[in-house]
This record gives C-alpha cells, structure tokens and sequence, in this order.
C-alpha cells in the first residue's frame, strides 16, 4: 500500500543539475518578489464580512466570532473538513499489507485486542516519565476539555482540543505502558463519531428549520456544543491513530519482503568498491534496489 | 511602539532564517528539528497578529504533533535503510538514542 522512500538523503546524486538549480532559483526568486511587490502595490481592502459577523453574533448561539463563522455561519465546510479526516484515519488503519511484527522497542501496536486502551505490565519502564505522565496526562485532559468549553467564548475549539488530547495519547504510548488497538469497535465509533453526529445535527435540524444546518436559534449553542465535543473525540483519535501507524507499523508489502534480504545481500559488494568510486557505488545502489 | 516593531521584526527574520535553513539543510533529522521550531515561531507571530485561535492550533499540531508525526516518519526511514544495506548513513541519527 505504502512504499517508502529511499533513505539516501546524503547522496548527491540525488540532486538537479546546477543549470536547473539557477533556473529553479531565479523562476521562483522572481515569483516570490512578484507576490510580494503585488501585495505592496494593493490598497488595504476593508472587507465588510468581519462587521456582518459582528452583527449577526448573536444570532449564531455562541460569543467568538471565529466559532460562530466555523460552526454555525459556514459549517457546511467543517462538515466537509470532518469528512476529509475520515478519509484519512481510513487510509491510516492498519490492515493486511501491513506485517504484523511490530517495531520491538516501540510497543503500542497490539492489532488483536479488542479494547481500545490496553496496558502492558511487561514493558520495561522508564520511571521518571511515567511519574511526570501521571501528572501530566490528566491536567492535559482537563486542559483539552476547558479549551473545548471556552471556544464558545474565547479562543479554542474542537480542534485545539482534539489536537490537546491526542498529545496526551502519543504520550502515553511512548511511555511503553499503554497500547492503542485502533481496530477495536471502541476505536473505529470514536473515529466516525463526529461524522455520524454532524450529518445527524445537520439532518435534524433540517426538520424544523426547512434548511439543511440551519439551526434553530434556542438551540444554536446546545447543538454547536454537541458538534464540537464529538468533533474533539474524533480529531483526537484520528491525529493519535495517525502517530500510532507511522510509529508501531512496518511499512512493507509482502511481496516486498522476499526481495528485502536479496537487496541488503546484493548491496555488500558494492559498499568494498566504495572507497575507490564513490559516485558509481551509489548510482549501483539505486539501479540494484528492487523496489525504488 | 519601537518596542513592537522590534518584536516583530525579529519574529520575521527568525521565521525567514529558520525556513532556509530547514529546507537547505542535507541532514534529515536537524531538518525535522528546524521545521519544529519554525511552527513554534509562527505560532508567535500568529498571536501578534492578534489571531489566538491559529496561534493555539499552530502551536498544538504545527509544532507538536507534526514533530511527532516526523520523527516518527524518521524512524522508520532510518530503519529501513539500516535494514536495506548495512551501510553506515550520515543520517544525524546516531547523536538521539532510540527511546
């Protein structure tokens, strides 16, 4: 599914010849100070959209102007956002391509448990960041949920918050202790939650109101409180499921794995010759490598 | 006032010198560091430009869990590179022990 990349990022063979390097320079050079002469040269535009959002605020259910713009005046977007992340977490999950031999001294990857939080009393602790993580963990939870409450009113918001609490969980797995199984039911209704509660909102609301996210006013903030916590519980799991994969997963196809060996055996001729020619070792390499 | 402008101008010059650096650097783990410490300073100048919420956003997935995402990233690149061809890379890896 995923091929990684060559690690050669000291070779320099990899590089563009120096003509197109100047040209590359002066192309870009000339459309950066274009972009910037361009945004001199324009007079300040006063928009009147920050004076309409002022105006309409109370309507809106919610105090910061920029809540109400995301989730009350123009919520179709972060509906359409909220389903963007899906896509992601789906690309994300771990499935058959990926070996199932986790990273050994990276622990978090427990694919079979059918709970999403499961501890690992065998992991070798590290005792001091597991003593600064019990701190640490449940002030940020409660950070993440302050933020949540306060983006009616002040600066934050779901994704503060979400991004809040994912930090926490990338935390506690690297203290070794905690594993996340990102195929268990509990995790796979955390991820859709905010979908499946944004387009039931949207819905519901379409009955009383006629217009699809069109709230009603009474119940404006309710509702947008109701969109937003979900929203954190699954920006939360999708930003964690993300580190979790890229950390705990090997990344390699299985057709990929006979011809892996092959490669490392191929490639030991080629390293005695390199103090002799070192640029002709390295374009070996790349014409050898199976898979590049 | 001058005060303000030198705040700012300083923010400016660091954001411009810490984005070169990290892209012109050839070392994949310091360019990592660099992008990190770039998405802290634009946090702060998304608060001078009086827009906390970016600020705050910026500052929690730009710097934080994008770092994370990378050296994660990194990791597993080293890995396999080291997995490949038992050559030695210059990668910068050998200064961080692996946690």
């Amino acid at each position: 599914m995923f091929q990684a990349p060559d690690f050669k990022n000291n070779s320099y063979e990899n590089e563009l010849p120096f003509a197109t390097r100047v040209l590359c320079a002066i192309v870009i050079g000339a459309l950066g100070f274009g972009l910037i002469a361009a945004l001199i040269l324009t007079e300040n535009i006063s928009s009147s959209l920050p004076a309409m959002v002022q105006q309409k605020l109370t309507q809106s259910g919610v105090q910061n102007p920029v809540t109400a713009v995301l989730l009350n005046f123009r919520s179709y977007d972060t509906l359409l956002e909220i389903g963007v992340l899906l896509t992601v977490a789906v690309a994300m999950l771990p499935n058959a391509n990926f070996n199932s031999d986790i990273n050994p001294d990276m622990p978090g990857g427990n694919r079979s448990s059918s709970h999403l939080v499961s501890v690992v009393n065998s992991a070798a602790g590290n005792p001091p960041l597991e003593a600064f993580l019990r701190w640490l963990i449940p002030m940020i939870i409660v950070m993440a949920g302050y933020m949540l409450w306060t983006g009616t009113a002040l600066p934050g918001g779901a994704f503060q918050s979400g991004a809040l609490l994912a930090g926490a969980g990338v935390l506690a797995q690297l203290s070794g202790r905690i594993q996340f199984c990102f195929t268990s039911t509990t995790a796979k209704l955390l991820l859709t939650i905010s979908l499946i509660t944004f387009v039931m909102v949207a819905i519901g609301v379409a009955t009383t109101t006629g217009v699809v996210l069109q709230y009603p006013l009474e119940l404006a903030a309710p509702l947008i409180l109701l969109v937003e916590s979900a929203a954190t519980l699954s920006i939360a799991a999708i930003l964690l499921l993300s580190y979790n994969t890229l950390a705990t997963q090997v990344f390699e196809s299985p057709s990929e794995h006979s011809t892996f060996e092959h490669s490392a055996f191929d490639n030991q001729p080629s390293d005695v010759t390199e103090t002799s020619a070192p640029n002709e070792t390295l374009q070996s390499q790349t014409a050898e490598d199976p898979k590049s | 006032m001058n005060f303000n402008i030198f705040i700012d101008g300083c923010l400016v010059i660091g954001i411009l010198t810490l984005a070169c650096l990290c892209l012109a650097t050839k070392n994949l783990f310091t360019a990592i560091v660099l992008f990190v410490s770039l998405g802290l300073l634009i946090a702060i100048a998304w608060v001078r430009l009086d827009a906390p919420d970016l600020a705050i956003a910026e500052a929690a997935i730009g710097a934080g869990l994008t770092g994370a995402l990378l050296l994660a990233t990194w990791r597993q690149m080293r890995e396999r590179a080291h997995g490949n061809a038992d050559t030695p890379n210059k990668s910068g890896g050998e200064n961080v022990s692996s946690p």
